[in-house]
Order: C-alpha cells, then sequence, then structure tokens
C-alpha cells in the first residue's frame, strides 16, 4: 500500500502531463497537476526547516566536533525569521496607513531587505567566486601533457582560450588575407585564432552537445517510463518498516 | 500730398492688421489639428491550430507610415480591441400567452481593449477567448502626441474551436509512440526471459570499488543527489542511483551521508536508503539522521557540503543529479581531501567540469541507465535496449536528413528552389523541415 498509492499518483499524474503535450484539453490537468506540486513543496518547507533544527540541535547537545557551526546556524535561522516575519523596519503600506505591518516584507531599508542585501548576497558571491580559482586548479590538470590524447586536448584548449579574447586579434590580427596556394584557396587569415576557434565551436563542439542531448532526450524517456510503469519503484522506498 | 498720402496708408493699415491680429487669435485658440495616421491594412484572424479553444492569432500589414528607420516614429503601437457578437437569448412569454425568444443583452457590444503590440509588430495572440464564442477585432495604429489612424475591423467574425488532437505535434507523437513502445516491447521480452547484452560502464564498476575503499579507510561515502527538486528527472535518477549505492554501503557497512537541497528529496532518499538496508538484510545500520536538508539556497548548500567534506574527508563522494555552477566547487573540493569521485549528470554543460575534477563521469543517458545496470535486473535492461531503439530512429533520421539536403543542395546548385519547380528531394527536405522537424504535422 505505502508503495502502490504513490505510484498510482505518479502514474495518473504522469500520463496526463504526457498527454498535454498532444491533447490541448489535458493542458488544465497538467497545470492542476503542477499546482499540486507547488503545494507540496510549500509544506516541504516545513518539513526543512523542522529537519535543518533538529540537527543543528543534536549537535549542539552532543557538543559534536563543528557545533559552533550548528550554533551559528540557528543563530542566523532564528533571527532572518523573525526580522521576516515581524518585519521590522517596514513602514505600512500606504494604502493601508493604520496596519503597521501592511508594508512589503522586502522594502528598502528594512532589516530583511538589509539582511539580503548586506549579508546573504555577498556571502553567496563569496562562494560563487570560489569557482573561478577551482576553474584553474581543474584546468591546470586537465590540461597536462601526460600523453596524445591531453596534449590534442591542451593545444584545442589554447586556440579556443585565445580565439574568444582579444589576444587572438593581437597574435594573428596581422594575417594577410590573401591565398596560401593558388587563387580562391585557403588564405592566412583563415588561420586567424578567433576563426580556428569558431570553427572548433561549431564543427566539432556543437555535434558532440547535440549528440550528448539526444542521449539524454532519449534517457528522460526511458527512465520516466521505468518510473511511470513502476517497473523501477528503488525511489518509492519500502513496504516494511527498517 | 505726402502728409496726405501717409494718413491713408495708415488708415488702411490699422484694420488690416486687425484683422490679420484676429486671424492669428481664432488660430490660436483652435486646437491642433492632429495628421491622421496610415491605417493598418489586410487585418485578418485565424484560430490558434492545436490549442483548447482559448486562442485566436491576428495579422496584418504594417501601416504605411510605420517607417523602420523613421525618427521620431510615426507609429509607436497598434491597439487590438476585441467584441463579443450576439447577445444573450432568453425566452420570453407575452401577454398573450405566446413564448418569445429575443436577444436581452448585447453582451459586451461596445470593444473592448485587450491588448497592444508595438511598432513593427504585425501579430497578436489573443489568449483568452472563450471556446466556440463569436469575436469581432479591431486594430487602430497610435503615435505620439495622440495622433492616431481609422480604425481597422476584420471581416466576419471568427471563433476559437477545440481540437482534440494537436496535429502540429503529430511526427513528435510518433516518435514518443516508437520510442515508449520500444521500451515497453524490450522490458517484456526481457521479462520473458530473453537476454540482452548490456556494454560494460567503467564509472559504474568503480562505485563497489569506492565504496569497499570507504570502509577499508574507516571513512564515509557521501552522496549528493543536485539541487533541483524531486520532480526534475535527474533528481529521480539520482535518488535511483543511491538505491545501489546504499544496497552496497549497507554490505560493506559503510557509512553513507546524503545531504539535500530540497526537503522532499530529504524524505524520498530516506525511504529509498531505509529500503535498501532492509533488502540489504541490515536495517540495525539505517540511520535517519545521515540524510538530511541544509538548504534550497544553492550556495549555502555548496558551503556546508564543501564544509562537511574539508572536515570529515570521506573516501567516496558520488554526484547524481541536476547540477550547476556548483558542479566544480563539489568537485575540486572533493578532489582535494583525496576523494574517489563518481560523477552523473544530463547537464550538458556541467559534464567538462565533471570531466576534469572526477575520477568517473556518467555522460547524459549513462546516468540513465546507471539504476538498470547496477539493479541488473531483466526488466530494467529492457529499458536501456528500448532507448537503443531510440538511437537507431535518430540515426536513420540524421543520415536521411544529410543525404536529402546534400542531394538537393546539388540539384539547385546554389540557388533556392522555386515553389513551382520543386524536385521530389526539395520537396522531401521542404517536408523534413517543416513538417518532421517543424509544426506542420501531417
Amino acid at each position: 500500500m505505502k508503495r502502490t498509492v504513490p505510484l498510482l499518483i505518479s502514474a495518473v499524474t504522469g500520463f496526463a502531463l504526457i498527454g498535454t503535450a498532444f491533447i490541448p484539453s489535458f493542458v488544465d490537468w497538467g497545470n492542476d497537476a503542477m499546482a499540486w506540486f507547488n503545494l507540496l513543496a510549500a509544506f516541504a518547507f516545513i518539513l526543512g526547516g523542522g529537519n535543518l533544527l533538529k540537527m543543528q540541535l543534536q549537535k549542539i547537545s552532543a557538543q559534536q566536533a563543528g557545533w559552533g557551526y550548528a550554533a551559528v546556524t540557528l543563530i542566523a535561522f532564528f533571527t532572518t525569521l523573525f526580522v521576516g516575519l515581524a518585519k521590522v523596519g517596514v513602514h505600512p503600506n500606504a494604502k493601508f496607513p493604520e496596519f503597521s505591518w501592511s508594508g512589503n516584507y522586502l522594502e528598502e531599508g528594512s532589516a530583511f531587505w538589509w539582511f539580503f542585501e548586506y549579508i546573504f548576497t555577498p556571502l553567496s558571491a563569496t562562494m560563487f567566486a570560489l569557482l573561478a580559482f577551482y576553474i584553474s586548479s581543474a584546468a591546470f590538470r586537465a590540461f597536462r601533457a601526460k600523453n596524445t590524447e591531453a596534449t590534442i586536448l591542451l593545444i584545442i584548449a589554447v586556440i579556443v582560450l585565445l580565439g574568444r579574447t582579444y589576444a587572438s586579434e593581437w597574435l594573428t590580427g596581422g594575417l594577410p588575407n590573401t591565398p596560401i596556394f593558388g587563387e580562391g584557396g585557403i588564405t592566412y587569415s583563415d588561420f586567424k585564432l578567433d576563426h580556428l576557434s569558431q570553427i572548433i565551436m561549431d564543427d566539432f563542439t556543437t555535434p558532440g552537445m547535440r549528440a550528448i542531448k539526444i542521449g539524454i532526450a532519449l534517457g528522460v524517456a526511458s527512465t520516466s517510463l521505468k518510473v511511470l510503469l513502476g517497473v523501477d519503484r528503488s525511489y518509492l522506498g519500502s513496504d516494511q518498516e527498517a | 500730398m505726402h502728409l496726405w498720402k501717409n494718413v491713408v496708408i495708415r488708415q488702411l493699415m490699422i484694420p488690416l492688421l486687425c484683422f490679420a491680429a484676429s486671424m492669428a487669435e481664432s488660430r490660436a485658440a483652435e486646437p491642433p489639428k492632429a495628421k491622421q495616421l496610415a491605417p493598418p491594412t489586410q487585418f485578418r484572424a485565424e484560430d490558434v491550430p492545436g490549442d483548447a479553444g482559448t486562442g485566436i492569432d491576428l495579422f496584418w500589414t504594417l501601416s504605411k507610415d510605420d517607417e523602420e528607420d523613421t525618427k521620431p516614429r510615426k507609429v509607436l503601437r497598434y491597439v487590438i480591441s476585441r467584441k463579443q457578437v450576439g447577445g444573450e437569448e432568453e425566452e420570453v412569454v407575452l401577454n398573450s400567452g405566446t413564448p418569445l425568444v429575443v436577444e436581452v443583452e448585447e453582451k459586451k457590444s461596445e470593444f473592448e481593449v485587450i491588448g497592444e503590440a508595438t511598432y513593427r509588430k504585425n501579430t497578436f495572440r489573443d489568449s483568452n477567448c472563450e471556446t466556440d464564442v463569436p469575436y469581432l477585432y479591431r486594430i487602430q495604429a497610435f503615435g505620439p502626441n495622440n495622433t492616431s489612424s481609422p480604425a481597422v475591423e476584420i471581416d466576419e467574425p471568427i471563433i476559437a474551436s477545440l481540437q482534440w488532437f494537436n496535429l502540429q505535434r503529430s511526427w513528435f507523437a510518433v516518435f514518443v509512440f516508437l520510442i515508449c513502445g520500444s521500451v515497453i516491447v524490450f522490458i517484456e521480452m526481457a521479462r520473458r526471459g530473453r537476454k540482452l547484452k548490456i556494454r560494460k560502464i567503467a564509472g559504474l564498476e568503480a562505485i563497489t570499488d569506492a565504496v569497499g575503499r570507504a570502509t577499508e579507510m574507516g571513512r564515509s561515502c557521501l552522496f549528493v543527489p543536485g539541487i533541483q527538486d524531486i520532480n526534475d528527472i535527474q533528481t529521480v535518477a539520482g535518488i535511483t542511483v543511491l538505491s545501489q549505492v546504499a544496497k552496497t554501503t549497507a554490505d560493506y557497512r559503510a557509512t553513507l551521508e546524503v545531504p539535500t537541497a530540497r526537503s522532499l528529496v530529504m524524505t524520498t532518499a530516506r525511504d529509498t536508503v531505509e529500503a535498501a538496508y532492509l533488502q540489504a538484510g541490515r536495517p540495525d545500520e539505517y540511520n535517519e539522521d545521515n540524510i538530511y536538508y541544509i538548504t534550497d539556497e544553492q550556495f549555502g548548500y555548496v558551503a556546508s557540503v564543501t564544509g562537511k567534506m574539508v572536515r570529515d574527508k570521506p573516501a567516496a563522494c558520488f554526484y547524481m543529479g541536476a547540477f550547476y555552477a556548483e558542479s566544480l566547487i563539489l568537485a575540486e573540493t572533493g578532489n582535494s581531501v583525496g576523494a574517489i569521485q563518481v560523477a552523473g549528470t544530463a547537464m550538458p554543460t556541467q559534464l567538462p567540469f565533471f570531466v576534469a575534477a572526477c575520477d568517473f563521469t556518467l555522460i547524459g543517458e549513462e546516468f540513465f541507465a546507471a539504476s538498470a545496470y547496477l539493479s541488473g535486473e531483466p526488466q530494467q535492461l529492457g529499458s536501456l535496449k528500448g532507448q537503443d531503439f531510440g538511437k537507431l530512429i535518430g540515426g536513420i533520421l540524421l543520415l536521411a536528413g544529410c543525404l536529402i539536403m546534400t542531394v538537393s543542395a546539388f540539384e539547385s546548385r546554389g540557388e533556392p528552389p522555386s515553389e513551382e519547380n520543386k524536385t521530389f528531394l526539395q520537396s522531401a527536405q521542404t517536408y523534413l523541415i517543416e513538417n518532421i522537424l517543424g509544426k506542420g504535422g501531417f
């Protein structure tokens, strides 16, 4: 029962959503199904918040390694929750001045806005900025010329890298537009880095990406079908309790 | 004499000046007459094909004043109005007792503005129509300073009708039917005991080794199911792989941690891992606290998971699901702590990062095949053969398309084919592009 009912719900909803692609009158059903999911996801926030609190409180009470981080998480969680719910620093809406909580919680200058603007955004940006360093370290490892394939990869990477920057103009901008052999053949300017880079992107990368996408599309179709038909039920758990 | 002439001229000038002044005054009092714009022409309406009877497409030829390079622009927008034709009918009983059906109300008899299109646009879709209700449409061009064109109406009312099947997607439906049908057929064949040969996937073979290594080192295994919710098929595929990974960790008695970015994924992952431990015969080893929710926020999640990696130094990291910019941050941190890493995703943009930073990467379809491959169940393996059949169809279409395009290019020798003198191959090319790949349908 624990697996049959969810399987039935997912199968009916899934096939209705497939139907929306071909049967116009199914579109409303599809929209309803998506609305159900949004409702579920909204309630799941409570579940998530509860789990977060439980885990962090357990860490603090057991004085586990790094319990200080758990304390910081809890303080940040409750402070943000309070300033958001209590609308600290929010002015009443001009239409309803008698109701002190009628303003928008994200109003510029409010405490919640301040937290978002001056704590959350810079912290997110900091994490994102780490990506630049990680790209360098990953590229260094990936492009080490250990064997023939890695050497080819390195050469192609350098061409694309330089071809997409102004270095291409500095290094190969002066190549003349005159044919190398005879009339109307390949010209010297065909070897400009930006041109070579474009050839690599259009003639090699794009077909490769398309092939991967075709494989992905087929994989999606096959996995969806397995899930809808109940061939793969591993995501539904077990009927028994551990 | 000279003095007399001056007096006469002055006397004549005064009334003339008065007349000129009064004329100027009266002109100033009149509002400036706005110049009328040229109206849009050939205004027509069509029912939107393949919809639920809620849309009507409007087309027109641009006003002559709506020129591309004229500045300032004479036409700024086209205002579209609509009115419902006909009224509500009601049966009224007259004094004589005779029933009479009369039109009691000319429902929405006035044109109401329903939207506008900017200059140089010649189409508009009205998506708020009622099915089988006749409408009349009117269009008017407007320019600066309230200049406008005469209103233009469509010739006759139009209705939006419900189509039971979207014929524009008929070819798509054929392919869906073929591919899904082949998946079902192969699953059924596998169920009946037909042996299927599946090639080895190195990344999946490595999962057992990675878990074994973690057990030997006394460290944990980390499974990251992506940052999307359970409605994303990649997350579902990731969770099915988690099931197989959990069985292995249960067999090896290794610790498995699953931090999630969505609470629904957390509950699904808990159920899955619990079932896997039960199946492995070690329900006592299952600890639901090892599967926990962190945050929905992308970089908050990354900060927490990478922090965990650096502190706990897991021996094996699995990244299976939908990833965005966090893919490389996670994979590089895992690499820096010396973990064996296996990644699988269907995000083409993130694949190079995983390839660069992980030991094994499941690329696209391999990721979706992982669950079937690891489970070894015949009916699941059958679905992989169905995928192969889909690839066969795709390959045949690709070859046919390349062949037709190449040969027809030679036929037309660089010149675009005219509508009347199209050869068979040129017609096939058009059909392929417009009907099979486009929205032409059958």
